[in-house]
């Protein structure tokens, strides 16, 4: 049971937590997470992350899932928010994919820029089928 | 591990424009170089963009390439990935990081949407009650706790002018405003979360996404009627949006959130889940009452209506999730902040699940009003591999066509029923050219007919009969009466039925015959299908211009069906086929039409 008070208190504290912008102390991660990402192989992903981010010892990283962020074709989909960046949205993600991000990206501040949208003439083209001969 | 993909596009814009000489000089040059190992080329599928073909993309540079010819391959392997630089007389954009687009906050596809009801969904955590806290969870129930009365609450919502946003579009406000009427020992609130209709998840989504904000305005609605229990009806084929809710629900009841004396205002209310066992009957609100109750999933006769008598004969406010996620921001933001989106009669916005043939399949949320050619241009990014755009079904089983002709109808409530379609539950199916519309119609009765309850002759007759007069369209062997007929059983269903499944279950049928006569009418006079859907309908045909008589197709055959001699001449033996496709996917020259 809580107050208003002790609510107001958790909203204040957890603001940080999923604070969008770019005024945050902390790096989120984010993995979509409803059933189109999963179905898509969210599931590998995230854990790929939460097992990196451990291995590296990573301080001040939240890695969280989250829901159906829309464009489900592009899915499994991951976002990350740095301290006084703008938001990087990475597509079609793979648990190899996604360690490289966490090295790179969120340890090392490079975006990794191979796996975020690639747009011609308003046409996401990442995400391309392979035809077999 | 090779050190660079390739891409070639192989749809069939590019094939055209010659992309498979381009591959096949490709793959030549690297050999000649020495390179092959390394560099892996990779014949694609169309990427939409036929218009700037051949298309040819290397990664992990990125490098976009349009109008690739045969003679530029020797100098793009030379420059490109030998030399590693960018060979700029040939590449689309001067700059490549221009095409980089880092968010997809900065993509077309949401900067024509307004999220309202999917506010939370894809940024917060829906298994952490702290993060929907973080963005005002909560700050309605209590706003509404200790500040307004019931009656203020009812008043903002009958003022917000939000509608029903399951289908029917009943007035929000005054159903709330019925059932807070009758006086009662018990009253409940349920949320309607069985999501049936084939290709929409709009519900699912938000019950996923951000579970919260329902159990929220389910308390807030409880409060307005005076209730103090209520129930969440939702599909078991749902596993994670029900896992999800039962998340929140725990932890709304250690928030003291839920529960007694919620807050500290005396505010008693409790939620529980009840599963379905996945009858699209049990959407219609009787039926769901009935199956919540422990009894079969049977609609019941209106009157009496819930509101006066719903669960155990009880006074009920029943609404649909995407309507409960719009509740809290009403009250945090205003009625009229709400009331200033949309339309004159169709407030607010519209979640939509995008599906069928369009680029962006995926979920979107828009103001009531935008037209259909901004959701599928703008938004869905047009239709993919090059194909015309013929419809869009919408509203799933009891809805109905919208045909490419009236693509600049906004959509609302009004609107869409006014060109005999209805706005649903929001699943939005893009048929393209290749769609048969007579076969579309047959496949939502075929739905229709397996889910009616039984219950009523109309219905569970009526809807069988529909659908046998559809099949034998379909065959090739309907007649022109069958049209009549077909228009005469559907005005009597729609009439007799006893709920809304029956009354809505002729509207594919009709909104097709409305709009695609002549589909139907080729079907029977013609014994054609103009988009080559129908099997009954289809021959095999040997191209003999493009034939190389090379007898793959023979050999390939299942049942023997073509007859004839390698060097000499094939052809399809029409009484013997069983139009399985076999020889049109085997054959290396696409010489085999089916029409």
């Amino acid at each position: 049971m809580k107050t208003i008070q002790e609510l107001e208190e958790i909203r204040k504290n957890t603001l940080d937590r999923v604070n969008q912008r770019r005024d945050r102390n902390t790096t989120r991660i984010v993995v979509g997470m409803a059933t189109c990402g999963i179905a898509a192989g969210a599931r590998p992903v995230l854990l790929a992350i939460m097992d990196e981010v451990e291995k590296l010892n990573l301080k001040d990283v939240i890695v969280a899932q989250t829901g159906c962020i829309g464009v489900c074709r592009l899915e499994p989909i991951v976002e990350v928010i740095r301290p006084g960046e703008d938001k990087v949205t990475y597509i079609k993600m793979t648990p190899e994919k996604a360690r490289r991000v966490v090295n790179e990206h969120v340890v090392g501040g490079k975006v990794v820029e191979e796996y975020v949208m690639h747009i011609v003439d308003g046409k996401i083209i990442n995400d391309y089928t392979v035809e077999k001969d | 591990m090779y050190r660079s993909q390739v891409l070639i596009c192989g749809g069939t814009g590019c094939t055209s424009s010659g992309s498979m000489d381009i591959k096949k000089a490709l793959e030549d040059e690297l050999k000649k170089r020495g390179i092959d190992k390394e560099v892996e080329v990779i014949r694609t599928g169309c990427f939409g963009l036929c218009a700037l073909g051949p298309v040819v993309i290397i990664y992990p540079e990125g490098a976009f390439y349009s109008r690739v010819k045969v003679e530029d391959i020797p100098e793009l392997v030379e420059e490109h990935l030998i030399k590693g630089r960018i060979l700029k007389r040939l590449v689309y954009h001067e700059s490549i990081e221009q095409d980089r687009v880092k968010s997809l906050d900065e993509v077309g596809f949401y900067k024509k949407q307004m999220r309202v009801a999917l506010k939370n969904c894809g940024v917060i955590d829906p298994e952490n009650i702290d993060e929907y806290l973080a963005f005002d969870g909560y700050k309605a129930l209590e706003k509404v706790l200790t500040t307004m009365k019931p009656e203020e609450v009812i008043s903002q919502i009958k003022k917000s002018g939000l509608r029903g946003r399951g289908g029917g579009g009943f007035p929000t406000g005054l159903k709330w405003e019925l059932t807070a009427k009758p006086v009662a020992d018990q009253k409940y609130v349920v949320c309607n979360a069985d999501e049936g209709d084939p290709g929409a998840f709009m519900d699912r989504s938000i019950l996923e996404g951000d579970p919260n904000c329902v159990l929220e305005a389910m308390e807030i609605a409880g409060y307005a009627i005076g209730a103090t229990k209520g129930f969440i009806y939702i599909r078991a084929e749902y596993p994670i949006a029900v896992k999800r809710l039962s998340i929140a629900i725990n932890q709304a009841k250690e928030y003291g959130l839920l529960g007694k004396n919620i807050l500290g205002t005396g505010f008693e209310f409790d939620i529980e889940i009840r599963l379905g066992a996945g009858a699209f009957v049990c959407g219609e609100e009787t039926a769901l009452m009935n199956s919540i109750e422990g009894k079969r999933g049977m609609p019941r006769p209106k009157p009496p209506f819930p509101a006066n008598s719903g669960l155990w004969g009880k006074p009920t406010l029943i609404n649909n999730v995407e309507t409960y996620a719009n509740i809290t921001k009403i009250i945090l933001n205003g009625a009229d902040w709400f009331a200033n989106i949309g339309t004159e009669k169709s407030k607010g916005t519209k979640v939509f699940a995008l599906g069928g043939k369009i680029t962006n399949t995926g979920l979107v949320e828009i103001p009531m009003g935008t037209t259909l050619r901004e959701i599928i241009y703008d938004i869905g990014g047009g239709i993919p591999n090059n194909k015309k755009f013929k419809a869009v079904q919408t509203g799933g089983p009891s809805g109905g066509c919208i045909p490419a002709e009236l693509i600049d109808i906004p959509i609302d409530y009004d609107s869409l029923i006014s060109i005999g379609s209805m706005m649903g539950s929001g699943g939005m199916i893009v048929l393209d050219e290749d769609n048969c519309m007579v076969d579309v119609a047959r496949f939502y009765l075929d739905f229709i007919k397996d889910e009616s309850c039984g219950k009523c002759t109309p219905c569970r007759v009526g809807t069988k009969r529909m659908l046998e007069i559809l099949e034998k369209i379909t065959r090739g062997q309907g007649t022109m009466d069958d049209l009549d007929k077909l228009e005469t059983l559907a005005k009597e269903i729609k009439a007799s039925s006893l709920c809304g499944l029956g009354q809505t279950a002729p509207n594919p049928v009709l909104s097709t015959l409305k709009y695609f006569r002549d589909e139907y009418i080729a079907h029977i006079v013609d014994k054609k299908c103009p988009a080559g859907v129908c099997k009954a309908l289809l021959q095999y045909k040997i191209d003999d211009e493009k034939c190389r008589k090379c007898g793959l197709c023979a050999r390939s055959c299942p049942v023997s069906a073509i007859e004839g001699k390698v060097k000499e001449k094939f052809t399809v033996n029409q009484d013997k086929c069983i139009k399985c496709g076999t020889c049109m996917t085997k054959c290396p020259f696409k010489a085999i039409d089916k029409k």
